[in-house]
Parts: structure tokens; sequence; C-alpha cells
């Protein structure tokens, strides 16, 4: 009989999908092979995307030196800026992946949660007021000093831009002034400064946004209204405290539920994990519901759920949290820089040499100014003041990112400069991350701040400290003085009392130094087991790394032959030759990075003869309907990694710098 | 101001106790106004019972500790000047200090709050923190936790991490080299919310490659969990 094939569109005209039916006749047989994309697209897109992306991130770390001088938001935005300039032409729409929903509903939150569940609890309650002080007042003071001199820097004629009233500018003041917590962190956990300036800065990106969003909403109200009344100012002031405190509030209300829930769950261990995620999501949900903070909302649900909840659950759930709440970050991460590439070409520009321009060197300026004048106000109540190198660090740390380009798109279009303020967040995201971020570890090395050896702990360190956290307690009752160590104390015989026993199951106070203790061992016997007599894999993967390093340096793909088999397979042959010269037999499993219009995925098999020349076989397979077919391959032939189960690598864990959760092989 | 005046013209020798210890006569007075409200039988001296009567110092784990360092050896009670200048070791350091040699080594400088410190574990003042003392301050700290068993591995562990002369005691020298402050708290974190605040006060390791060899690879034992 006929096969009949039927090209339909979908709704946008974007997408074709081929259906092949057979017609009802008597001749119809059995269809043995159909194909249905459009059922499948948008999962099926959604994975390879996220896949492309994370192959981006294995890539940057064949060559250790790039992502130690480059920070990974960098090479992440330049591939996406080059897969954004292949579809940009062909005229195929990129994802709406930094659209507002999903971007505020779905990208922002893993990362949040991450940031907060991995708080250094510690430093971080000691430096709070300082956090707090740089968070509200320094946003405050940027937005303000950026909105009015830009509004100032809009009246020269020279410019063009005189259209643009005080409130846009201020406005647009407020999307970029606030310091964006996905770009300052990926750039700070890899270096290592000392612990109060990482808190500050950390804990600033975090907490600003009850500003940033009580001034969004403000100057956007306004925009739209001809006048502003000095009662709306007290509103504003209103809604600020009603936004941060409800935040938190909010945060520590589904923090105790999840511990509380957390109690009952011996039984049903294995959905344990899914109460932390379920709650804090829902932390956020219902503060976005009622406009107020969902960052505080989330980070704070994080810090308290996560000091019950780790005694509750059972160790294995609670290396899975760790796990699973690190993997969705880097995920949610590696996605928004790869994407903010993409849409940057592929968004319309509307570009202005002065206003760009002075906007960049306001925002430094501003920065600059603010972090100076709250420090100095600032440090005498604080005991480890900040001196001038750390205060430049603070200042030169203020990356932006996504949340500005979020926002920056959800401005209403009654704005008629809108594209303008586009281009100029982009371009302030594009300075920040490129040249800040690249710059900060050198300029860090070489004004020589103080840094701090974060993966040490010994048992010694823990004994002190409590003895003389015991002796500063003590002293103070004797002086009569009353500090923070009151009241921590006070909080902690509530904790002891009611709360504990309220949402802890087993309620065995345990001294830190006992369980450090027990921590110490345990990674001691593992370590040793790792070592003398596991890994098998261990020794091979050295042995065959050493004879392909050679290679790795000089090798090239010279031809490369593809072959479409059917619009939606194809194979590729390449055949390329290696410089150096050395014996060896190698196989290897190459994951090649294809570079295609529609997506594809490939593997590749490669083998190379007598270490001059390798033959890659690759096969693909992308979605049919994909207009042409390019492709490149980067061949690397020494990709077998391998990672031993070692809990004293930072390599991988960078962000964390707390370490990781016990394993669970040695659990009953 | 006044009564400040009237109470600084009661304490005998103020000059020279500001000149010693570096507190600011506002502060001398008001730690006057405490040794005179400890000092009940209003004998001008403080004995360890004086001491006993503040409720919390009481129940502190090693306030016994604490009231013992006020008292040097021999010594049955403390006066104020005495007072004053064991509190001193608890000012901030002064930065800008010039570094002469030749001056005795002010109160509250790094070296003296880690010889207070020190002191705290070495009650038998013979400059070494033995096995025996180290157990006792854990026992005094973990109190109902552990069991006898368990303390003695932890302070094996101890002085086998900071004990670099292998003597089987923690010198002061050695005591010194441990560096607290860098590390950041783990996974048990039972929210304390205190930092090492007086005491080591810039206490920044310089950051390099190679992290401190742990010689508890040398032997290993198996204390899991109970």
């Amino acid at each position: 009989g006929k096969l009949d094939c039927v090209l339909s569109y979908s709704d946008d005209f974007k997408h074709r999908s081929i259906v092949y039916s057979f017609p009802d006749a008597e001749n119809s047989n059995l269809p043995v092979f159909t194909m249905n994309y459009a059922r499948i697209q948008v999962p099926f897109e959604v994975t390879l995307w996220v896949l492309l992306a994370s192959f981006a991130k294995i890539g940057f770390h064949v060559y250790h030196k790039i992502t130690f001088w480059v920070p990974e938001s960098c090479l992440l935005i330049s591939i996406g800026l080059m897969v954004g300039a292949i579809m940009h032409s062909v005229h195929e729409e990129p994802p709406a992946v930094l659209s507002y929903n999903v971007f505020f509903l779905f990208m922002l939150p893993p990362i949040v949660l991450e940031s907060g569940y991995f708080i250094p609890t510690r430093p971080f309650f000691e430096n709070v007021g300082t956090v707090l002080w740089f968070a509200v007042v320094g946003t405050l003071w940027n937005s303000i000093g950026i909105g009015m001199s830009l509004y100032a820097v809009c009246q020269i004629e020279a410019f063009e831009v005189q259209d643009i009233n005080l409130q846009e500018n201020m406005l647009f003041a407020a999307i970029i002034s606030a310091v964006d917590p996905v770009a300052v962190l990926s750039v700070f956990e890899d270096v290592s400064v000392n612990e109060q300036l990482y808190i500050v800065v950390f804990g600033e990106c975090l907490f600003n946004d009850a500003v940033t969003v009580v001034l969004y909403n403000m100057f956007n109200f306004v925009a739209e209204m001809p006048e502003v009344e000095p009662v709306d100012v007290f509103l504003g002031v209103a809604r600020f405290f009603v936004v941060g405190l409800g935040g938190m509030g909010f945060g520590v209300i589904f923090g105790f539920v999840a511990s509380f829930t957390t109690r009952f769950t011996s039984n049903v261990r294995e959905i344990e994990p899914l109460f932390i995620f379920m709650y804090s999501y829902l932390a956020y949900l219902v503060a976005e519901l009622f406009s107020i903070s969902s960052i505080m909302a989330i980070v704070t649900c994080a810090l308290t759920m996560k000091y019950y909840v780790e005694e509750n659950v059972s160790q294995r759930s609670c290396t899975t949290i760790r796990h699973v709440v690190k993997m969705l970050g880097t995920i949610s991460e590696t996605l928004i820089f790869f994407f903010l590439g993409v849409v940057t070409i592929t968004t319309e520009h509307e570009w202005n040499w002065g206003y760009i321009m002075f906007t960049l060197l306001l925002a430094l300026v501003w920065r600059g100014l603010g972090v100076l004048v709250l420090t100095q106000i600032i440090n005498p109540f604080r005991t480890i003041p900040f001196n001038f190198k750390d205060q430049f660090i603070l200042g030169y740390g203020g990356l932006r990112g996504a949340i500005s380009f979020a926002l920056v798109f959800t401005l209403p279009d009654s704005i008629g400069r809108k594209k303008l303020f586009v281009t100029t967040t982009i371009c302030m995201i594009m300075f920040t991350v490129f040249i800040q971020g690249i710059s900060i570890r050198p300029l860090i090395e070489f004004i020589n701040v103080r840094r701090t050896n974060r993966n040490l702990e010994t048992i010694n360190v823990e004994i002190h400290s409590r003895l003389i956290e015991h002796t500063i307690a003590g002293v103070e009752d004797l002086c009569g003085q009353w500090s923070h160590y009151y009241w921590k104390d006070k909080f902690l015989k509530f904790n002891n009392r009611i709360l504990r026993k309220i949402l802890i199951r087993d309620n065995r106070a345990e001294s830190s130094i006992v369980a450090l203790y027990k921590k110490l061992e345990l990674q001691n016997a593992m370590e040793i087991l790792d070592t003398v007599s596991g890994d098998i894999n261990a020794g091979s993967s050295i042995v065959s790394l050493q004879y392909v390093y050679p290679l790795s340096h000089s090798s090239a793909c010279f031809l490369s032959l593809s072959l479409s088999l059917s619009r939606s397979l194809s194979l590729a042959c390449s055949l390329s030759l290696a410089c150096s010269l050395s014996l060896s037999f190698s196989l290897s499993l190459l994951l090649a990075f294809s570079l295609s219009l529609s997506l594809s995925l490939s593997l590749s098999l490669s083998v190379s003869f007598c270490g001059l020349v390798t033959l890659s076989v690759s096969l693909s397979l992308c979605p049919p309907g994909c207009l042409s077919y390019t492709s490149f391959h980067i061949v690397h032939p020494s990709s077998l990694t391998h990672y031993p189960f070692n809990l004293n690598r930072s390599d991988g864990y960078l962000r964390n710098p707390e370490g990781f959760g016990l394993g669970s092989i040695y659990q009953g | 101001m006044g009564s400040t005046n009237s109470t600084l013209s009661k304490i005998p020798n103020v000059e020279e106790l500001v000149q010693e210890t570096g507190f600011t006569p506002a502060h001398i007075v008001r730690l006057y106004d405490r040794f005179e409200a400890l000092d009940k039988e209003k004998t001008g001296h403080l004995r360890p019972q004086d001491f006993g009567a503040i409720n919390r110092l009481a129940i502190n784990p090693i306030g016994d500790r604490i009231i013992g360092a006020f008292f040097s050896p021999g010594q049955e009670t403390v006066d104020f000047h005495s007072f004053v200048r064991i509190l001193a070791h608890f000012r901030p350091a002064d930065k800008k200090r010039p570094k002469d040699p030749s001056m005795p080594e002010p109160v509250n400088s790094r070296t003296s709050k880690l010889k207070f410190a020190f002191q705290l574990y070495d009650q038998d003042k013979d400059g070494k923190i033995s096995r025996a003392e180290l157990l006792q301050v854990l026992r005094s700290m973990l109190e109902m936790q552990v069991t006898e068993e368990q303390l003695e591995s932890i302070a094996d562990r101890t002085i086998q991490e900071a004990d670099l002369d292998t003597d089987d005691a923690i010198s002061f020298e050695e005591f010194r080299k441990v560096p607290p402050g860098g590390a950041l708290r783990l996974t048990y974190q039972h929210g304390a919310l205190t930092q090492i605040r007086f005491i080591i006060v810039k206490n920044y390791v310089r950051f390099d490659n190679g992290k401190q060899a742990m010689k508890g690879n040398r032997y290993l034992k198996f204390t899991l969990p109970c």
C-alpha cells in the first residue's frame, strides 16, 4: 500500500512534524516504524539543551588552566553566544528560558536553595548585621545614586536620551544596582578570600532581593503614574518591611514545618529528601504569591530547616539531599549563563554609546563609594574590621547577572526606551561577569587580600573553639556585660529545651566535638579503603592517561565527512592526525561536542593506531526538521575521567566550603 | 560624670592601671562597680566563693577553671588590681602597636591571649598540656555525652594532630601553631553562634596549595558511632 506522509505545523509555525500514516484501505499493513515528534518535543528539547550545556561544562575541565583563570560563567556565556549566533543566522528562535516566569519559577529557586543550604551558618550569624547593612542600605544607595546621576546624564543633549524621565531612570537603576547571587557565587567560590569577606559578599547578594523587589515594584508603579506623592514614599518603606520580614517569616515557618514533618518520616526513608525540596519550593512560591521576597524566604527556610532536618533524616537521605541540591543548583546556573549568551544575540538591541558607557561608569563609581562610606560607618561595630583591601574586593566583587536581565525584560512596554535598557543591562552583565570576573582572581593575589584555608578542619580547632566560647561566656557573666553571646546562650537554651523536643525525633544532644570526631574518623577510614584496596580503576586510568597525554596536546581534526543517512540520523567519519609520536594503543570513548542547529546528541568511538592516527566514527541523532546539519567535533582523546570517591576533594564541590556529607555505604 | 569622678577617686593607683591595661577610666569605673557588687562583704578582696555566686558562671563547664585563672598560685584572694589585669587580656589587640622587643608584651597582645587560653588547659602549670589534662577538659565539656573510651580516643587524636615533637603532650609552641578560626563548621553544627572573638583576632593562614597533612593516617581507628 501507499505510505501517507503528513507534514503538519505547530501553532506558531516554528516546528514541523512529520507523521507517517497509513490510509484505512484494504491493503493496509501494520506500520513497522512510526515517528511522532510533536508529542515529545518539549521534554526532548529541554533534555537536549540541558545536555548540551552540561557537555560544555565537561569540555571546560579538559584543560585545567582555562577554568583556573576564567570563571565558568564566562565560558558558558561564550558558548552560549556561539550557539546564539548559529541560531540567529538561521532564524531559529531559542527557547524562552529567560522569560520572566520560567526564570523566576524554575531557574532561580534551585540556585538560591543551594546557596541557602550551604551557607556557613556560624560566620553568617556573626556577621548578620553587616550583611543586612550592606544588602539594604548598600542597594538603596546604589539605586538612588545611579538613578539620579543617570537622569542628570540624560539631560545632556548629545546623547539623545532626553526622553527618559526620572522615574524610568530610577526604575532602571533599581534593576541594575542589585548584586546578583548567581554571578557572584560562581566567581567567589573558586577564590578563597577570607571568611568575613566571603560571607558578607555572599549574604549581601542573597539578601538584597527584598530591596530590589520593593524598589522595582515601587518605581514600576510610579513610572506609570504622572506624579509621586510623599505618602507613596512612606508606603514604600512600609512595603519594604513587609517584604523583608514577611519573606523571612515565611521561610522560618516553612523551615519549622519541614523539620516537624521529618520527625515522623522514619518509616518512609526513601521520600525524605522530597520534603526538603517541596517545602522550600513551597516557601518560594507562597512568597511569590504575595509578591514578597521569595529569595529571602527560600534562604531562611533552608537555613532553619537544615539544622533540624539533618538530625532527623537518615544518613543516606542526608547525602542525597546535599547531592541533589548541589546538582540542581549547578544545572540551573549552567543553563542560566548559557542562555544569557544565547539570548544576547537573538534579542533586538538599541545601542547608545553615551548612556551605556555612563551606566557602566556610574555603577562602578557608586558601588565603590557606597562600599567605602558604608564600611567606615560599620567598621567600629565589627570585631574584625575591613581594611582597604577587603573593601576593594567587596566593591569590585559586585557582579550583576541574570536577575537583572530577567527583570529588565518584564519592564512594561509603555516605557519607550525598553530596548535601550535591555542592551544596557546586557552590557552591564557582560562587563561585570567577564572583566571583573576574570580579573578578580589575579587582583586578589596581587593586592594580597587575606585568604583563608577553608578546608582545614581538625579536632584541635573544634576543642579550642568550644573552650574559648565557654571562656568568653564565663567572663562576660563575670563582668556582667551582655553581648551577643548572651543572646546566643539564651537561644541555645530555648533551642535545647523547647525546639529540639518538638522538632527532632531522637533528642540526644551531641556536642560538635563528638560529631566532628566521628566524621573525621569515618573520613580516614574511607580514605584508607579508597587508596589501598579499593579502586582497581584508579591504576589503569592513570596508566592510560599517561599514554594518551601527548596526544591530547597535539591532535587535530583534519577531515570530517558527514553523511546523512536519513533526515534524522547521520554518520560522520573523521580522520585526524596526531603530530606527536608515541606508541600506544588506547581505546577511548569520546564525548564529542557538536554544535548544530536543532541540537543533536552524538556519541563517537575512536581508535588510535600507534598514536599517530586517530580514527573516530560518530553517530548522531537529531530530530527531524532541522534545516541543515552542520557540526564540528572537538576530539579529545583523554577523556577517560575517573573520580574516586574521595571526600577530601575540593574541586568537584567547589561551591560548598563545608565539605560533603558522609557516604552512605557504611551505614546499616 | 560626678559619680564617675567620685568612684575614680576611691580606686587607688588608677593612672597606673590605665597605663598598664589600656582600659579607659570609664571602663575601670564599671569594672569597679562590678567588683563591689561581687564583694558582698566589702573586704576589698574577692574569694573563690564570691565568684561562685554568679549563677551562670557556676553552670559553665569550665567555670571553675576561669575562676582559677584569676588567682595566682598560692593566693587566696584577688584584689581589684589583679582583677582588672586579668580582664585586660580580653581587650581587642592594638594593631598599630610598634613591635618593640625591649618592651614587655602588652597584656592584650595575641601571644598573651594565647597564653591565657593555654593556662586554662594547663592546670598544673608545667608548660605542657598532658593527656590527662586534656582528658579533664574534654570530660568537663562533654560531660554525659560520651563514654570514657570515646573521650580517650578524642584526646588521642587531638594530641596526635597537634603534637609535633611526639612527646605525647602539647607545648605552648605547638598550641600556637594550631590554626584556629580557619575552618568552617560542618555537618553537625548545632547553631553555635560565636566566633573566637577576643582571643585570636587576626588569624588567617596564608593560602597555599598543600593542605595540612593529617597525621591521623598513620594508624586507623575504627570507632564508628555506636
